[in-house]
């Protein structure tokens, strides 16, 4: 493994995992301020054990996303120093606000776990608030920094020189709104079918049936509702890429030969020898109009973009796929929880219907490393799009794949071990947080 | 605004070193606490860091932002050069927090998985500040060489020098001093204070052993440091100032006086702080046959410096007055209950 693919595979592992742990971090403060919410206003404790239950899983993630957070961001300088020489004074902007709701997150959290019978119920629910709030901030203004690699501004390049430096404009750049966007609603669509499926299983297993069946029901309403209307965000993530990412959005489509009434494809093996898909379903003129608002014009494809600028297809593509599938197949889901809500309140404690909520606990995680693969690797060969390539921007210190073996280590460690201390948080709901039921 | 961004800078460094150094120091003195004890010293800690750690360890993030924001050839050059103990100081880290949390958040607590985050804790909790002082000696000593060749020359000799590591063992000993002094007075039972008091005199013998060890380790590798400690007026003073309050100090723990003495601790540690920083300033890397880092030349342009001193004054007056009462409320009700 040579030093330049060590490093990008560290990266991607270290992001992989941070993704997850962060998204449930911002998610779950919000969950858990619902739940909260309720119990001050109904006075029915089993909202407010749920909400203690919560608060654990929170502070378990926290903790985690704070140190994968922390790495990250001296991995960005340990990996890629180049790059970070040029970008950090232009797309630092959001980093250090990021630091700041970040550092606001982890007051209001000190706050929140351990003001129980300290503060006013009502100060105390405003800080869980708080922490919620600064989370999704977080999350928006880490992706506008992505985003920025994605579409830069905020500088003139001239002669390889970085000039007329604005980091404000770096931040506001043309796809931050569409990708915080899509991530936000990403997060939570995944965390909120992750956690509703997770309670349908203890419900399944007829376990403090009460308790489950309630937090169930925070959770798959965000999830449910995030699920169903993530395609129009989708759709304009896909806008955007097409007009500043041509190579990315052909890539997702695997889409070769620029023509006129560009079709979608459904489906199907890029076969990059051929330049072809093989066994996909084609949508004639879909993809024209989803680009151009009309059927006939034309889009252009990889055969317009140099070689050497054209990112791994057949990687991206099959990401993208999954994830389009996995996108439907929660949208559905969501719906059918909706139907079931206003018309058919039998399927709720139905078998097959919790089994649908069980099966789906991983997949809305599996869509989010998914879209994050079509964004990363579609952005490639390029670090900054059109400007620095990645492979300009590493570390010249050998010996990189030790690192990257290293922190794959640890990060599945670190996985395994938060799994473990989450499994035994809820076989002790029954003993610590639902008493009674 | 420059000089904004370098205070901020300077106070995320001083906040730091007070605040996270105090909290690898409370895992330091678990280490060196035995093992009847360890049981009620672990409880102590707990409820004095249980609500406020997190926060701590921020100023870690934010030194990092203001750097890569605002120093970004500083930040790329500590990245490459000290790459190995930045990565072991991130294990430490990772290590540390992740079994602080977990041991307190595992719903099981059987000795078994305990013992095993008490031992992660521990030991991470001293990898971690012995590293952190590795790369702060490596910043200053000079060892940093821009033109290596070797890869040993460039990545390994950088920081693996006899003044690094004995400025790692003295932030060690300086972290321990920290955490006994401010766990004095944390405690009602006289027993405990009594053993915080030996806890604290022993780290207090290890900085002085630890600190005179950097001379000796200054003079092997020919580092100035005399020079640069004792030769300029505020340096000097500095270092006297500190040497004066830690008699106030042990005369203050001699009457029982349990709050005040973690005033007289922390201005010590920023006095060091001070007396290094001052006679360096405005050079934060010191590089070996090249041009020095300085926070005055090597910085971003303008108007990012100008956006990102924007962006902490906002933040700060978000940030100071809530983690102030984040402090002070759970302080004053620790005392209630």
């Amino acid at each position: 493994m040579n030093d330049f693919i060590a490093a990008r595979s560290q990266m991607a592992i270290s992001l992989g995992f941070h993704i997850v742990y962060s998204c449930i971090g911002m998610v779950m403060p919000v969950f858990m301020a619902i739940s909260h919410y309720k119990w001050i206003k109904t006075g029915n404790p089993v909202y407010k054990n749920i909400t203690q239950a919560w608060s654990k899983g929170v502070a378990i993630f926290f903790a985690t996303g704070a140190v994968s957070g922390t790495i990250l961001s001296f991995e960005l300088g340990l990996l890629w120093p180049k790059f970070m020489e040029h970008a950090g004074p232009i797309f630092g902007m959001p980093f250090s606000l990021e630091g700041v709701a970040f550092f606001i997150e982890a007051i209001a959290l000190g706050f929140f776990l351990y003001g129980w019978n300290r503060f006013n119920n009502w100060f105390h629910w405003c800080t869980g608030i708080i922490v919620g709030i600064s989370g999704i901030a977080s999350g928006i203004l880490v992706v506008s920094a992505n985003s920025w690699m994605n579409s830069p501004s905020g500088f003139d390049y001239v002669n390889g020189q970085y000039l007329n430096i604005d980091p404000v404009k770096a931040m506001f750049n043309g796809s931050w709104f569409s990708e915080s966007l899509h991530m936000t609603i990403a997060a939570f669509a995944a965390t909120g079918f992750a956690v509703a499926g997770i309670h349908a299983l203890m419900i399944a297993r007829k376990k403090n049936i009460q308790f489950h069946t309630k937090a169930f029901k925070i959770a798959v309403v965000f999830g449910a509702a995030a699920a169903i209307i993530q395609p129009f965000s989708g759709y304009l993530s896909a806008r955007n890429a097409a007009r500043r990412q041509p190579a990315k959005l052909a890539a997702m489509e695997a889409y070769f030969h620029t023509r006129q009434y560009a079709p979608l494809v459904l489906g199907g093996v890029a076969d990059t020898a051929n330049k072809k898909v093989k066994y996909g379903i084609e949508i004639p003129g879909l993809l024209s109009f989803l680009v151009n608002d009309n059927f006939k014009n034309p889009v252009n494809g990889l055969d317009k973009i140099p070689v050497k600028d054209q990112p791994p297809i057949t990687i991206t593509h099959l990401a993208f796929d999954l994830m389009i599938t996995i996108g439907s197949a929660i949208m559905l889901i969501g719906l059918l929880y909706f139907v079931a809500l206003w018309k058919k309140r039998s399927w709720l404690s139905k078998k097959w219907f919790l089994n649908l909520f069980i099966l789906s606990t991983p997949l809305g995680f599996i869509a989010v490393e998914a879209g994050w693969t079509v964004t990363e690797v579609g952005r490639q060969p390029w670090i900054i799009q059109g400007v620095m390539r990645t492979s300009e921007a590493v570390t010249p210190m050998p010996g990189i794949h030790y690192s990257f073996y290293l922190f794959t280590v640890i990060y599945f460690t670190l996985s395994i071990a938060v799994i473990f201390l989450l499994s035994r948080q809820i076989k002790m709901v029954p003993q610590l947080y639902d008493k009674v039921n | 605004m420059l000089y904004i961004v370098i205070a901020f800078l300077f106070l995320a460094i001083v906040l730091y070193f007070l605040l996270g150094g105090a909290d690898f120091g409370a895992g330091i003195i678990e280490l060196f606490t035995s093992d009847r004890n360890k049981d009620r010293t672990r409880k102590t800690m707990y409820h004095a860091i249980g609500p406020i750690w997190e926060a701590n360890h921020m100023w870690l993030i934010i030194t990092v932002v203001i750097l890569f924001v605002g120093f970004p050839d500083i930040y790329s050059n500590m990245c490459t050069y000290l790459h190995i103990p930045l990565l072991i100081m991130l294990l430490g880290i990772t290590a540390r927090g992740t079994a602080f949390a977990f041991r307190n958040y595992d719903a099981i607590k059987d000795d078994k998985t305990q013992g095993f985050y008490n031992r992660i804790f521990v030991y991470s909790s001293f990898v971690t500040p012995l590293f952190l002082g590795i790369i702060a000696g490596s910043a200053i000593s000079g060892q940093i060489n821009l033109q290596a060749t070797s890869f040993m020359d460039a990545y390994i000799y950088s920081w693996l020098n006899w003044f690094s590591v004995t400025v790692g063992l003295f932030t060690v000993a300086l972290s321990g001093y920290l955490a006994a002094v401010y766990l004095i007075g944390e405690t009602e039972d006289d027993n405990e204070r009594q053993r915080f008091v030996r806890k604290a005199r022993i780290m207090n013998i290890l900085v002085v052993i630890f600190g005179g060890l950097v001379f000796i380790a200054a003079e092997i590798e020919n580092i100035r440091l005399a020079h640069w400690i004792f030769g300029n007026a505020i340096s000097l003073t500095a270092v006297i100032s500190a040497a004066i309050s830690l008699l106030v100090l042990w005369l203050f723990i001699y009457y029982g006086k349990k709050k005040i003495i973690r005033v007289f601790a922390a201005f010590q540690v920023t006095m060091i702080l001070l007396s290094v920083g001052y006679t360096h300033f405005p050079n934060l890397i010191m590089v070996k046959g090249g041009q020095n880092l300085s926070l005055l030349a090597n910085h971003a342009p303008a108007k990012t410096i100008e956006d990102l001193g924007l962006g902490l004054l906002i933040g700060s007056v978000l940030i100071l007055p809530s983690l102030f009462y984040l402090f002070y409320s759970f302080q004053k009700k620790n005392e209630l209950v």
